[in-house]
């Protein structure tokens, strides 16, 4: 694999960490934390619909005219989500009733039309399918941690795993509203002190 | 549900952006002077109001008799991008200066997922088309509310700048403010259950 591919791979993951680093897709980030199975839920969802709409925007970039290109990409994510909404209802009804509206909300993600209109539009199918599997990953990744600092310390569960024995107290705060805000707030300072230590 | 009922329940039991989540972009991005946030609140509010209206119209007349329910996310979401365009085109010529403002937002108001997500959430609890546009008005108080709030706090926050730890500049402390203030509202939590 080329240095650009590779480049173009993890430059998602870590450098430029959707959640972390560029703060987008804020919604779902804070509103299905609450554990990690939704959180995976999401991000793999999400992860589905970058990689495909980066992989159709890189298709047919150069049919649509510059003038109507954001409408056009809007449209084809939208339809994008509306399958995956569909399938998500019939193969994983639970998980389809847990995350709701963020489903549809898919659509007006920032990462998907960002990428779409900073990467897939300007570059071919291979190294577009790569910047959504970035892309996608970090995505994933940062909700996954999200979830699982949310879960353990307001849930006292991993996985829907009791972690705590009897006699043990979540802080519920966390798996509130709130602690949606402290959880990233946290991360976030984190993530900002290992990058200046390396 | 009672009309007064849908506004205290929207703008302060179930905030769409402090306890829902919907709306999260703008709320840090545009929060930095309580004008700007107030020009951005207007502004989703005229937005969310007619974009209620025109896709509880279209959903009901037109996707209902053809059985095509399941597109409502792509109808939805073009209704609410000619609006948002014609929004913009009409704020260009009646205010520049907020139009100035507001800036590179007015156009990130399609991709502002509480229009979308209050026009999908109106259609799902089967609200009449006045509970809807009413709906529409409550949730785009709420969100005002907010993100006025929210602006209050960072531009008394931004005074004291220097007195901030380097670990939660920038971001971070955005984000412990705005738990704050989510917090605050968890204490409307029950009203009308």
């Amino acid at each position: 694999m080329s240095n650009t591919s590779f480049s173009n791979l993890t430059r998602g993951i870590v450098r430029e960490n959707p959640v972390f680093v560029m703060m987008l897709g804020m919604c779902p980030t804070l509103g299905v934390t609450t554990s990690l199975e939704n959180a995976l839920g999401m991000g793999l969802a999400t992860a589905f619909t970058l990689l495909v709409s980066n992989a159709v925007i890189s298709l047919v970039k150069s049919l649509i005219p510059a003038m109507v290109r954001i409408p056009c990409y809007i449209v084809l994510i939208a339809s994008i989500v509306t399958v995956i909404d569909m399938m998500m209802a019939a193969r994983l009804p639970a998980l389809h009733e847990t995350l709701g509206i963020y489903i549809p909300l898919i659509v007006v993600n920032c990462i998907i039309l960002g990428r779409a209109e900073a990467f897939a539009a300007k570059n071919n199918l291979f190294q577009s399918l790569l910047d959504a599997l970035g892309m996608g990953i970090g995505f994933t990744l940062a909700l996954c941690l999200l979830g699982s600092v949310r879960e353990i310390i307001g849930a006292g569960s991993i996985f829907g795993y009791p972690l705590l024995g009897d006699g043990g107290y979540p802080v519920l705060l966390f798996v509130m509203p709130p602690g949606a805000f402290l959880a990233l707030a946290g991360l976030i300072m984190l993530f900002n002190r290992l990058r200046r230590v390396r | 549900m009672s009309i007064a009922m849908i506004f205290v329940t929207a703008i302060l039991v179930n905030n769409i952006v402090l306890s829902q989540f919907l709306g999260i972009c703008p709320f840090l991005g545009v929060s930095k002077k309580i004008s700007t946030a107030f020009g951005m609140g207007l502004a989703v509010m005229f937005v969310m109001t007619l974009s209620t209206a025109a896709t509880y119209l279209i959903y009901h007349n037109l996707l209902v008799p053809y059985g095509l329910e399941f597109m409502n996310t792509v109808v939805f979401i073009l209704v609410i991008a000619a609006l948002v365009q014609m929004v913009e085109i009409v704020l260009k010529k009646t205010s520049p200066a907020l139009y100035q403002a507001l800036g590179i937002y007015l156009p990130l108001i399609t991709t502002n997922c509480t229009v979308l997500g209050v026009a999908i959430l109106a259609v799902q609890k089967g609200f009449s088309l006045s509970l809807s546009v009413c709906f529409g008005l409550a949730n785009a108080a709420g969100f005002t509310l907010a993100i006025v709030l929210m602006a209050g706090l960072r531009e008394r926050l931004a005074q004291n700048a220097d007195a901030l730890p380097t670990a939660v500049r920038g971001a971070p402390i955005v984000l412990i403010t705005a738990a704050l203030l989510s917090m605050a509202f968890m204490g409307f939590a029950g009203i009308g259950n």
